[in-house]
């Protein structure tokens, strides 16, 4: 497969392998965190872990959009696709997160709420065409790549004069997240997480650019390279981390030039800066509220605000009793620290988020690394 | 078929008509629809003596019976309908324990107001994939239900056949040591299907693998009557469902070599294209064989020498691991685990 095979190369693979082992200084650890889930996937399907020296490890990172998303903000969603005459469009991730009493989307459509899984806000906008006797309402998630195709269903349904059609707007920023991982206490304080470096955001990249990211890299004094998605960029990405921390520089480096430039995407940029505003604070699912950490639709857009249109309420719902991913998406501990994990919480019956989506790392843990660690137990033992 | 006595008078508006609730009531109407559909298309003389059941006498051997409903949609995709799926699919079940498929019955459910057109056109479908497998529709059933309750047409069908003396083919057979063999490529009629779903539509020339493969499976065990283990059509979940089951039903392991795997390029791009792992792809006319490694590779070469075992490959072996772990060597050079699929991949592909 052109352009795909290309970064997946065995050979290439085994020469990156050989440079970061005769890198990386034996004496050192390096602990670099992934903030993305695609690469947290990358990572496990390829078996990258195993192509890496046993001082560089992984920390995965809360970039996974499903796992970030509070439960009160699930049962919201519920709530409005629960409404008399609604259908609520949302990615399909999204359909078997646990939301409070242990309901998911997937619960409610099969009580007969109207939920409908799409692929882009393109089918939100098509269903709401169909169904002009409806109010549709698109559940928009994610990082800023998935904002400026929610900006676009907006103007579109301005522009055509949409009645039934409105946005429940759940998007949120990466660099306000990273910058809250840095200065949480575990970090910073007590230094029971250590992150050495960053593999940075890709296709969040390509929309806001390398430049966000400066601040905090001269801030914290920790790297960070913008690193794709594919398994060999993020091995040449932690070689050019550790030649970084090796030469004691902190500096903000591409490794995906291919699609991210410094400025980013400015008309993507100019788009959501147009249709959404910062909220003053959002609460994040394992990181709590972070200030200025996500977007809401501004006043001139009301009429498509969800929000405004069905008076929304906060909810109060909570995790599951025990469950781990709040911790686990700020990187304080591994999946298979939770007492959940593989017992009562699995794919097939997840009770946290972190279990859902294939982005999440307990998911990818257990889907791709579980034999990892089995093995590892088992070589302790013997 | 001889000439049809004139019981009806008009014959059934198959070109312009639709399923109304007197197909399934019973009575004249629902017999003009038997008789002027089915029994002609289906055409065989068991069939033909419109008793509620078909009576045979079977041949010598253990017998296999399975049944498999079918609810696919849309309900005709590259490569066939649901009317070739749903012979192919109760073949395949059948003539997976090593047994020769004798008999089909089919059941109809039928939506009211579908029209009769198609309803041909599927009877027709079905009535070729049993001709060329030479498996006759011997006994059927049809129902009506209100417009709105179905989807157009559901049909379970019901197959039985034959294992011949000495074959002992079951998913619990798999050993260490023992040769994992595909018949070809992989995720080829789930990603033909995706291709035609109404919110994804997507240009590709992939055609779903739908085929009956008892007679690739009689020349398998021709050359290796000895040696074979396990058969498996690697239908819902893909592959990996697929040797997950017979790796937690014979307590064993495996390891994979994702090199070895036989994918088209258009699958693995439209998988890509889709966040799918090919591997969890359904197929309906490719099977997985476990065999002893001694006849593993005149194995590979008998299904090369079948039409629809051309591109059969050796994919990985059978280990002794407790845990029941599928794990593969990524193309890549990394390991890793091969689980059960989570939730549901694309509901109603078959």
């Amino acid at each position: 497969m052109k352009f795909v095979d290309e970064f997946r190369d065995k050979d290439l693979a085994k020469r990156l392998s050989s440079a970061v082992a005769a890198e990386a200084d034996p004496s050192k650890q390096y602990n670099f965190m992934e903030f993305c889930g695609g690469h947290t996937h990358a990572i496990f399907r390829y078996g990258v872990q195993d192509l890496m020296p046993d001082n560089v490890k992984f920390v995965h990172g809360p970039g996974c959009p499903v796992c970030v998303l509070p439960i009160p903000r699930i049962d919201n969603a519920i709530e409005l696709a629960e409404r008399d005459g609604a259908i609520v469009c949302s990615y399909g991730d999204m359909m078997r997160v646990p939301a409070s009493k242990k309901r998911s989307l997937l619960k409610a459509k099969a009580s007969g709420a109207d939920i409908r899984m799409v692929y882009s806000t393109q089918d939100a906008l098509r269903i709401a065409h169909d169904n002009p006797d409806r109010e549709v309402v698109f559940f928009a998630i994610g990082f800023e790549t998935t904002t400026p195709p929610t900006a676009v269903a907006i103007k579109v349904a301005e522009k055509q004069g949409l009645k039934n059609f409105s946005v429940f707007c759940n998007h949120v920023l990466t660099p306000a997240a990273i910058q809250h991982i840095l200065q949480s206490p575990e970090v910073r304080d007590i230094g029971t997480v250590s992150i050495d470096g960053f593999l940075g955001p890709s296709h969040v990249s390509s929309i806001i650019g390398s430049e966000p990211y400066e601040y905090f890299a001269e801030e914290f004094q920790k790297p960070v390279v913008i690193t794709g998605f594919e398994p060999l960029d993020v091995m040449q990405a932690t070689l050019m981390l550790i030649r970084q921390i090796n030469a004691g520089r902190y500096e903000v480096e591409n490794e995906y030039t291919r699609v991210v430039t410094r400025e980013g995407n400015c008309k993507a940029q100019d788009l959501v800066a147009e249709v959404f505003e910062l909220r003053r604070s959002f609460e994040w699912r394992g990181l709590g509220d972070v200030p200025y950490s996500a977007l809401r639709i501004r006043d001139a857009f009301s009429e498509f605000d969800a929000e405004k249109r069905f008076a929304v309420q906060a909810g109060n719902g909570r995790d599951v009793k025990g469950c781990e991913c709040p911790a686990i998406l700020r990187g304080a501990k591994k999946p298979t620290d939770c007492k959940l994990f593989g017992t009562v919480c699995t794919p097939d019956n997840p009770q946290g988020s972190c279990m859902v989506s294939s982005e999440g790392s307990c998911a990818a843990y257990w889907s791709y690394g579980r034999f990892r660690t089995e093995k590892e137990s088992r070589a302790k033992v013997a | 078929m001889n000439e049809m006595p004139k019981r009806f008078g008009a014959r059934i508006n198959l070109r312009k008509g639709h399923v109304d609730m007197t197909h399934g009531s019973g009575g004249r109407a629902m017999a003009q629809l038997i008789e002027e559909l089915f029994v002609r298309h289906f055409d065989n003389e068991l069939l033909s003596q419109s008793n509620d059941q078909a009576a045979f006498q079977p041949p010598s051997g253990r017998m296999v019976m399975s049944t498999d409903g079918h609810v696919v949609t849309p309900l005709f995709f590259p490569g066939g309908d649901i009317g070739s799926l749903s012979v192919h699919g109760t073949i395949n079940d059948v003539a997976m324990s090593g047994a020769k498929p004798l008999y089909l019955s089919a059941g109809f459910i039928l939506e009211e107001g579908f029209p009769l057109a198609d309803l041909e056109k599927i009877v027709k479908s079905m009535a070729a994939a049993s001709r060329e497998a030479n498996v006759p529709i011997v006994t059927g059933d049809t129902k009506v239900v209100e417009k709105g309750k179905g989807d157009g047409v559901f049909i379970t069908t019901t197959g039985v056949g034959v294992i011949p003396d000495g074959i002992q083919i079951s998913g619990d057979l798999a050993k260490p040591g023992d040769a994992i063999l595909v018949s070809g490529h992989i995720g080829d009629h789930g990603v033909a299907l995706m291709s035609k779903r109404d919110n994804l539509e997507f240009e590709t020339e992939v055609a779903s693998d739908s085929a009956a493969l008892h007679g690739l499976v009689a020349a398998m065990i021709d050359e290796v009557p000895d040696g074979i283990h396990c058969l498996r059509d690697p239908t819902r979940g893909g592959l990996a469902a697929t040797l997950n089951e017979i790796a937690s039903q014979s307590g064993v392991g495996m390891h994979l070599q994702a090199a070895d795997i036989p994918i088209r390029n258009d699958v693995a791009a439209a998988c890509e294209l889709l966040g799918l792992d090919p591997l969890y792809v359904a197929n309906e006319g490719k099977l997985i064989a476990i065999c002893a490694p001694e006849v593993a590779e005149r194995l590979r070469d008998a299904m090369h020498k079948h039409p629809l075992g051309t591109n059969a490959a050796v994919i990985g072996t059978v280990n002794d691991d407790e845990h029941g772990f599928i794990t593969m060597m990524t193309e890549f050079g990394g390991s890793r685990v091969v689980d059960w699929l989570a939730g549901e991949q694309l509901p109603r592909i078959c």
